[in-house]
């Protein structure tokens, strides 16, 4: 996982990294869980039984094959218009993923060029490049984001773009923070009097040094961008019906939730061990690669 | 201290124009005239149009509005609800009391539980008490609300209907709104069983909205504890034959409290963003609802001074934590 964000790598810092990964239990079952779930959503057309938005208009609000009422045929079981909740939790899975990757991707590369400006530009730049992040943090997240969705017009791609702008502060302001340490360091006033330009020393001498503390962010925003996301789905703000988004999926079965368990239990289900299996990949990323947590 | 208020007073009134810029701002890039929108299904003549657009100064320079709109703020004018033609500013002050109640009662629970568990957990470190209490944490950290609200509905309104699944209050019950706190009013309106249905509304929106920052408060005290617990004052505690209970109790919780006491302060703009999922799914007639339904409905003055009021007071949160945190830690102030 490091080797790609770290490409000054010395030998033996990815076996470093893994040795105290491997530490926390915790951790290595989420990275199973998450990678398993990473092979569902894109085996998902093999996977999948049937289509997600496949109708059996015979056989609607089929509970799952082990209660009296279901079969095999629909082995958790069908929602109020005969979709299969199998085929269509397992391509939801494509959706977080994708979800997730996109926010962290835009929030991250914004966030930490804006750090790194931040940390390096002079002091006025600086000041305003943060009263403006701070503007965006007073509001609370989700609140931001519904509204920024009500001016785009409810999608997945503007619930996708609301969610990493404000997510995109955080990274702003973790970037600069870890920026602002390192400036003072012999090794960036040597690389300075060497004459390593401005954009050298931004991205090759500092930007290495600083990502250990944006990883574990990247990791807890991907759940957080998760969950937002199908929060918004769930308001009906985020991917609209017949899409099978885990949130709008339980959206959909709200009605049901007193006649048919299942078609409100296995979407929430699946949202929280994908959420949970992040945020305890996130707790042993952060164990292996903060040194002060380290030997504590 | 008081050149330390002041600093961040200074800093407090930049966010808070730009503030006001995003919410004035957010009207005038929505999509669509807000003005037809007003009018609905029915349309409008020519006249009424152009005679709105003057009364909301539309055609007047941006500028202008943005000055005007900010003049209005201070005077506490955020203009009317296309939809009830009611105040906003009113409307905000009327639903505020529901929500208050529910995040303090949501706050008590998250504290009354979070300390006593982190502190449980730090104790008892890597023993089955500590995984245990931490792994209940982090299932808690990464619950999607809304369906912890659906299920706990099936459960507990549907199979064993103990709860009801909407509202504050029963409707054969009716009293003056004197506080706002349906838990305050139903006891002074003396009605026999109010009280109680209050309570039982509450119980699940309260569980709800507290489990986020329930679980965010006993992963901080643990980790808190564990720093504070490995000091040399602690060992000395010790060494003096001092109760683990008082030094746990006592001597360490009270120094772990500080970051335990930022992380609550900078939860209330969690427990507002949890609002508007807990009081759309409980229809809980709060700010939370408000705002979500004003969206669907594109009532954009209400949106829009919403917005603003809530961000306001998150900023009014933050600075008092803030200042709360210099005057418990005098470190922070020299910096």
């Amino acid at each position: 996982m490091t080797t790609a964000v770290n490409p000054t790598d010395r030998p033996g810092r990815l076996a470093e990294f893994w040795y105290y990964f491997r530490e926390n239990r915790g951790a290595v079952i989420g990275l199973y869980v998450f990678a398993a779930i990473v092979v569902m959503a894109l085996g998902a057309p093999i996977l999948a039984p049937y289509g997600p938005t496949e109708q059996f208009r015979q056989n609607t609000l089929v509970p799952p094959f082990w209660q009296e009422g279901g079969t095999t045929q629909f082995l958790l079981g069908t929602d109020a218009v005969g979709r299969d909740m199998l085929s269509r939790l397992l391509h939801g899975a494509r959706y977080s993923l994708f979800v997730g990757v996109v926010v962290v991707g835009i929030a991250a590369s914004v966030g930490i060029l804006l750090g790194l400006v931040a940390g390096f530009a002079p002091k006025w730049l600086d000041t305003i490049i943060m009263r403006i992040m701070d503007i965006i943090l007073a509001f609370p997240s989700l609140l931001l984001a519904l509204v920024l969705v009500a001016i785009l017009g409810p999608s997945l791609i503007n619930a996708m773009i609301a969610i990493a702008i404000v997510q995109q502060p955080h990274y702003v302001r973790l970037a600069r923070a870890s920026v602002l340490g390192e400036l003072s360091k012999d090794y960036v006033t040597s690389a300075r009097v060497a004459g390593a330009g401005i954009f050298r020393r931004m991205f090759i001498t500092v930007l290495p040094n600083c990502l250990a503390p944006i990883i574990v962010q990247a990791a807890l925003s991907f759940s957080s961008a998760i969950l937002d996301a199908a929060a918004l789905g769930f308001l009906g703000m985020g991917a609209q019906p017949p899409t099978p988004e885990w949130g709008t999926m339980l959206a959909d079965s709200r009605e049901f939730i007193l006649r048919a368990w299942w078609v409100v239990t296995f979407p929430g289900l699946a949202i929280l061990i994908t959420v949970l299996a992040i945020n305890l990949m996130g707790d042993g990323l952060r164990d292996a690669l903060d040194p002060k947590l380290k030997r504590s | 201290m008081l050149r330390y208020i002041l600093a961040r007073l200074v800093t407090f009134v930049p966010t808070f124009i730009g503030v006001t810029l995003i919410s004035f701002a957010f009207i005038r890039v929505l999509p669509g005239d807000p003005i037809i929108v007003m009018a609905g299904e029915r349309g409008m003549t020519e006249e009424r149009y152009q005679s709105l657009v003057e009364e909301l100064g539309f055609d007047r320079p941006v500028l202008e509005q943005y000055w005007h709109y900010l003049g209005g703020i201070v005077q506490g004018d955020l203009g009317q609800s296309f939809v009830t033609k009611r105040p906003v500013w009113d409307e905000f002050f009327a639903l505020f009391p529901a929500t208050l109640e529910l995040s303090i009662c949501a706050m008590i629970l998250a504290i009354a539980l979070g300390l006593p568990a982190g502190v449980i957990a730090a104790v008892n470190r890597g023993k089955f008490f500590d995984r245990a209490l931490m792994s209940t944490a982090l299932v808690g950290y990464s619950m999607p609300i809304f369906w912890w609200a659906l299920l706990l509905i099936i459960v507990f309104s549907g199979n064993l209907a103990w709860t009801p699944v909407s509202g504050r209050i029963d409707l054969l019950y009716y009293f003056d709104n004197t506080t706002g706190f349906m838990l305050i009013d139903s006891i002074l309106s003396g009605q026999k069983g109010a009280f109680g249905s209050a309570v039982r509304h509450l119980i699940l929106p309260t569980i709800v909205l507290g489990t986020i920052p329930l679980a965010v408060i006993a992963r901080q005290t643990r980790s808190a504890m564990l720093e504070v617990l490995s000091e040399d004052y602690i060992r000395t505690a010790r060494a003096k034959g001092l109760s683990p209970a008082r030094i746990n109790g006592v001597h360490a919780l009270r120094n772990a409290l500080i970051p335990v006491i930022t992380v609550i302060g900078l939860s209330i703009g969690t427990l507002l963003a949890g609002a508007i999922l807990t009081e759309t799914i409980f229809s809980w007639p709060g700010i939370g609802k408000w705002m979500v339904d004003s969206i669907s409905r594109r009532d954009y003055p209400v949106v829009q001074g919403g917005l603003l009021l809530i961000a306001v007071m998150v900023m009014i949160v933050n600075l008092i934590v803030d200042v709360l945190y210099g005057f418990i830690n005098p470190k922070i102030r020299k910096r």
